[in-house]
């Protein structure tokens, strides 16, 4: 019989092409998926990437700077101490004194540190400097941090230090006061970074650079006893260090360009590089600021949970309500027909049409109720509409398609017998409705209502046409408040040319990301926890 | 292609088929004859489906799915590895239980097949030929553009054997063809297996009895043990399972004492 | 024991009451329901009558409107066609990214991938999906200009061009066509691939030539809810698009080397302009306030069809199984 298909050698070649054409696409079709994974890898990475780094910054008051000025102050004010410039003026002196205990630089020592020796710290090796005592000093053989810590600022006799030694007074022979050694000595035994000094040595530092009337202003805002260790670094910070941020780099720069940044930034005047984290507790609990130094999200995280707060109340029962209507009520006449097309055109108007009509209605038409004007609650910062209320309602219209056509596919899923096992026992439809439809649809509509308020976390475009404000440095107290939102607060510091911006937009993003993170959690888990069981 | 001697187109040799650890079907020996009608017949759940589609590799397609043992289609083993199981399926074609056709014309429905394995003939007579066969071609002549959804079900199953026909094969395996007919249109494919069968190797897994003893030359009966696992009861020419079985438990099937 | 009642007595206790609770529960659901009709009715009357606001001053005319080549209300020139072709071309752009590979995604999701493939890459997909605008804005700004720029020069691409917005944009909408895809294919019943695989056909030939034919209806709806999502986003463009409309002095410099369509250059789109005036602080009584809604009327009247168009496309070719 004469085939019209391939046949042997020639059917051979037929499969062969098949299977590669096969190959060729399948190859294609998974390219395509690992491009869509590879993209949401690129893009949390390319933010991740700009929540750490080196930065560029300049201090008014650097603050290591800050720690030694303080520690020094300390040092030469301390009793029965003296400061000699010349090195071999400081050797002779001590080598006389078996009570005295001196501070040189090693080199200076090696040079000239006849009839004295080098007492070892235990617990700290000194660099480029040393404590030294008279070779006529018997006692001191060791010392440790804590001890050394103490011999040079509050010890006044050496018994103090530890009983068995001679109840004399400490004799202190010190470098001057700008001595590189004096420096290094108490960067190494005090440390540099005021963040890990003791609260008082905070205010000691405070009172150091600040006028008397500055103090006074600061203690009538909130008296010192109720301050925390962090708000008198923050004041250090803001009135005295006053850093400001001249470049920054991403982390992935930060690792890959070291050694040409650090060049870069040696070549700044007074700028010191330093190594960054965006996202810090500070970032999340401070009120917005024009400075990106001191920029937090605190205001705009409240926005944002005011304005979702008040889209809840609005949306969830409406929406809710919207649906048993359609599903438990409706007759399928020509007017739920028409709210229901209606619906799912709503669904897809885009967001910033909502923003248009929330402007026109809420913002300007019903401003006497939206700026509490109504009520005689204005707030004092608002003359007009834009305020969480207006977001609030224009957000709810915004998500109330996506609630209702949820709600209803939840009502929809709960089995038919329910229902009419209710009716038979005499009950009312709402009676049915409320004791056995509610119920069981709770955790859909729930599920759906979370997916629904999260979309509504991250809108931007309507807020924006709707006037959330520009510059908020207040938070928000109220449904009549002026706000900011979230993603406001990252389009705004995206759309700004200095770089530091940029890192705070990424490090808000990622704060977003994390809260939106925590609903869709919450979504799972109800979704997971009241898992059908008939 | 045909080139051997033998009267068996296919031979399966101690199959077993798993789905995970589930054992579904235990040591099948089954021969099966050249231009004959095969019939497997059995209770729910006895494997008979599963062991139609072990001879077209459909079997494939489901990921917990393990075959053990041999399918030998003109003495060589299906599942050796060297095998291209699209291959197989085109020798060995199908027709399956709801009557499936693709959502294009009747037309486009018929030629399909034919063109993805690389048909070079006329189209126009293949297509007319295979409906003719499938005694279909004098009801849809004149409408072979229509979509293949809007004839009735007995026709769409016709069309779905011509379908089958189209790429020439050797075998046809049907799955409970007309389990969801009306009498009227299984009937009717009852009669085009007994015309097909002239030119083709039928298997055809039924639940109906009457059909097996009409249609088939040969049946197989399988049942399920206690376990659950199905196995081949008993195989012979038709007229001698349905009148003188061996086995006790073909006759209580048989006579409608279960099943 | 209770009594046995009489006839009156059943008659009477079986007489039809008011029931006011229900009646205004009932009541009460149905103004709910019909928020909806109130919230089209509103959003329609708001940009109709602003928008005829507009028209109504002296020196707009709907000719003007729609002819000239350059947006800017204050000094007289009123030609949205420089938005439109904006916003057409980054949903241009973003439809050639994300139509293949959406998919070719949904194909693989739907026809290739194992189970448990399915159910790793389908929440990633959700992931991307729930992801804010914005973010995506801080990305094409941020990460694909840059990449942009590296690739084919600072002297091509603009800081802010039309190019990465849209191809951002494709990003977004990717998990939205892919779902919608692979529900399509998916809703295909399996009996077609197993008619197809019985008749010898590769999983190939089964995947494009039988599955996605019979899912096209639903696929084509998928396209065109993306391209009106598309059209409709609006933080992307604010952010990466362009920080004013592309203006020119007449249509023949437009088309002069193609200027009106170059993809690397600055654009301002119908939703970011939007976004950029309402940002500041806007007078109401303004001509921006008021072109602003002509705008809207546009984008929502642009969106309508397309919406209404995929709803015509899944109903008309619904496919019979």
């Amino acid at each position: 019989m004469m085939s019209d298909f391939p046949e042997g050698q020639e059917l051979e070649q037929f499969i062969k092409r098949r299977r590669q054409k096969g190959l060729i696409w399948r190859s294609l079709f998974l390219l395509a998926t690992t491009l869509g994974v590879l993209v949401l890898m690129v893009l949390l990475l390319t933010i991740l990437n700009k929540t750490l780094g080196y930065v560029a910054v300049r201090y008014r008051m650097e603050p290591d700077e800050l720690v030694v000025a303080l520690y020094r102050t300390i040092m030469l004010d301390a009793s029965q101490t003296q400061t000699l410039a010349n090195p071999a003026d400081l050797t002779r002196g001590l080598a006389a004194d078996p009570d005295g205990v001196g501070i040189m630089a090693r080199a200076d020592f090696e040079a000239t540190g006849q009839g004295l020796r080098v007492v070892p710290i235990t617990d700290l090796s000194l660099q480029g400097v040393v404590v030294v005592v008279s070779e006529a000093n018997t006692w001191l053989t060791d010392l440790t941090s804590l001890e050394l810590m103490r011999l040079f600022t509050i010890a006044t006799t050496w018994s103090e230090l530890r009983p068995e030694w001679p109840q004399r007074p400490i004799h202190r022979w010190l470098p001057p006061a700008s001595s590189p050694a004096l420096h290094a000595f108490i960067a190494q035994v005090y440390g540099e970074d005021p963040r890990t000094q003791p609260t008082e040595a905070l205010v000691a530092m405070l009172a150091m650079h600040l006028s008397p009337g500055a103090m006074r202003q600061i203690m009538a805002e909130k008296p010192l006893s109720a301050r925390t260790h962090e708000d008198f670094y923050q004041l250090l910070v803001d009135r005295v260090m006053e850093p400001t941020i001249l470049e920054t780099w991403s982390f992935s720069e930060s690792i890959l360009n070291r050694k040409a940044i650090q060049a870069r930034v040696a070549a700044m005047p007074d700028a010191r590089l330093e190594f960054r984290r965006w996202i810090t507790w500070d970032f999340i609990t401070s009120p917005q600021s024009s400075r990106p130094e001191f920029a937090g999200v605190r205001t705009a995280i409240l926005g944002s949970l005011w304005v979702v707060f008040i889209t809840l109340l609005f949306a969830i029962p409406v929406g809710i309500g919207a649906a048993i209507y359609l599903e438990e009520y409706g007759s399928g006449g020509w007017l739920d027909q028409l709210i229901e097309s209606n619906i799912n055109n709503l669904a897809g108007v885009p967001s910033i049409i909502y923003g248009m009509l929330g402007l026109a209605v809420f913002v300007r038409a019903l401003e006497p109720l939206t700026s509490g004007s109504l009520f005689g609650l204005v707030d004092p910062a608002t003359s007009n509409g834009r305020t969480v209320l207006s977001a609030g309602l224009t957000l709810g219209l915004l998500i109330l398609p996506l609630i209702i056509i949820n709600a209803r596919e939840a009502i929809r899923a709960v089995p038919q017998a329910f229902r009419e096992a209710s009716l038979g026992l005499g009950a009312t439809q709402w009676q049915t409705i409320w004791s056995h439809v509610l119920p069981n649809a709770l955790p859909g509509i729930l599920t759906g209502s979370i997916l629904a308020i999260s979309r509504a976390f991250g809108e931007t475009a309507p807020l924006v046409v709707v006037g959330a404000s520009t510059a908020i440095f207040l938070d928000p107290h109220g449904p009549f408040s002026k706000f900011t939102v979230l993603p406001i607060q990252i389009y705004q510091w995206t759309s700004r040319p200095q770089a530091a911006f940029q890192n705070l937009a990424a490090a808000a993003i990622i704060v977003l990301l994390a809260l939106l993170l925590v609903m869709n959690g919450l979504a799972v888990y109800l979704r997971h926890k009241y898992r059908r069981t008939y | 292609m045909m080139n051997t001697s033998s009267p068996y187109v296919i031979e399966t040799q101690d199959l077993n088929v798993f789905y995970g650890d589930f054992h579904a079907v235990k040591n099948v020996q089954l021969r099966i004859e050249k231009h004959k009608i095969t019939a497997l017949i059995g209770p729910s759940g006895c494997g008979k489906s599963t062991v139609l589609r072990c001879f077209n590799r459909m079997n494939d397609f489901i990921p917990t799915a393990r075959i053990q043992g041999r399918v030998l289609f003109h003495g060589k083993n299906i599942y050796d590895p060297d095998v291209d199981p699209v291959q197989v399926r085109r020798r060995i074609g199908m027709v399956f239980q709801k009557p499936n056709p693709f959502p294009k014309s009747i037309y486009d429905n018929v030629a399909w097949g034919a063109k993805i394995n690389g048909f070079r003939g006329d189209l126009d007579q293949l297509v007319e030929e295979s409906l003719r066969r499938a005694a279909l071609w004098d009801e849809v002549k004149d409408k072979l553009d229509a979509n293949g959804y809007s004839l009735s079900g007995g026709q769409q199953q016709r069309l779905c054997i011509a379908r089958a026909l189209a790429v020439k094969p050797e075998v046809i395996l049907m799955d409970e063809p007309t389990s969801a007919l009306d009498p009227i249109a299984s009937l009717r494919i009852e009669e085009l297996m007994v015309q097909l069968a002239e030119e083709y190797t039928i298997i055809v897994v039924t639940h109906n009895m009457q059909q097996a003893a009409r249609v088939s030359d040969y049946t197989a009966f399988f049942t399920v043990d206690e376990h659950r696992t199905g196995y081949l009861e008993e195989f012979g020419p038709t007229p001698e399972i349905f009148t003188t079985p061996k086995s006790r438990i073909t006759e209580d099937y048989i006579t409608g004492r279960f099943g | 024991m209770t009594r046995e009642r009489s006839a009156p007595e059943i008659h009477e206790s079986l007489r039809k009451r008011p029931r006011w609770g229900e009646t205004v529960i009932h009541g009460l659901l149905l103004v709910f329901a019909g928020l909806s009709i109130v919230t089209t009715l509103g959003i329609v009357l708001v940009l109709f009558s602003q928008a005829l606001h507009f028209f109504a001053r002296p020196e707009v005319s709907l000719a003007r409107f729609l002819t000239e080549s350059q947006w800017q209300p204050q000094i007289g020139h009123f030609g949205i066609l420089v938005l439109i072709n904006a916003t057409l071309l980054t949903s241009l752009i973003a439809m050639v990214v994300a139509l293949p590979t959406g998919l070719a995604i949904a194909i693989y999701l739907s026809e290739y991938a194992s189970h448990r493939t399915r159910s790793i890459l389908k929440p990633i997909l959700e992931v991307l999906a729930g992801i804010p605008t914005v973010v995506y804005g801080y990305f094409a700004l941020t990460f694909m200009t840059p990449l942009l720029q590296r690739l084919l020069g600072r002297d091509v691409v603009e800081v802010f061009n039309v190019a990465s917005a849209g191809m951002v944009i494709g990003i977004l909408i990717l998990p939205l066509i892919t779902s919608m895809a692979e529900d399509a294919l998916s809703a295909v019943p399996y009996a077609l691939r197993e008619a197809a695989y019985g008749l010898g056909a590769t999983r190939l030939e089964t995947a494009l030539k039988v599955v996605t034919p019979a899912a096209m209806s639903g696929l084509i709806a998928a396209f065109v809810v993306a391209i009106s999502r598309a059209i409709g986003e609006t933080m992307i463009v604010a952010i990466a698009a362009g920080a004013g409309p592309r203006n020119f002095k007449s249509w023949r410099e437009a088309l002069h080397h193609l200027a009106l369509f170059n993809p690397f250059k600055g654009a301002e789109t119908m939703t970011g302009h939007i976004v950029r005036i309402s940002g500041g602080d806007i007078s109401y009584e303004s001509i921006d306030y008021d072109s602003l809604f002509a705008i809207g009327l546009t984008l929502f009247l642009i969106t309508l069809l397309l919406n209404i168009l995929s709803r015509r496309i899944v109903r008309r070719y619904r496919e019979v199984y």
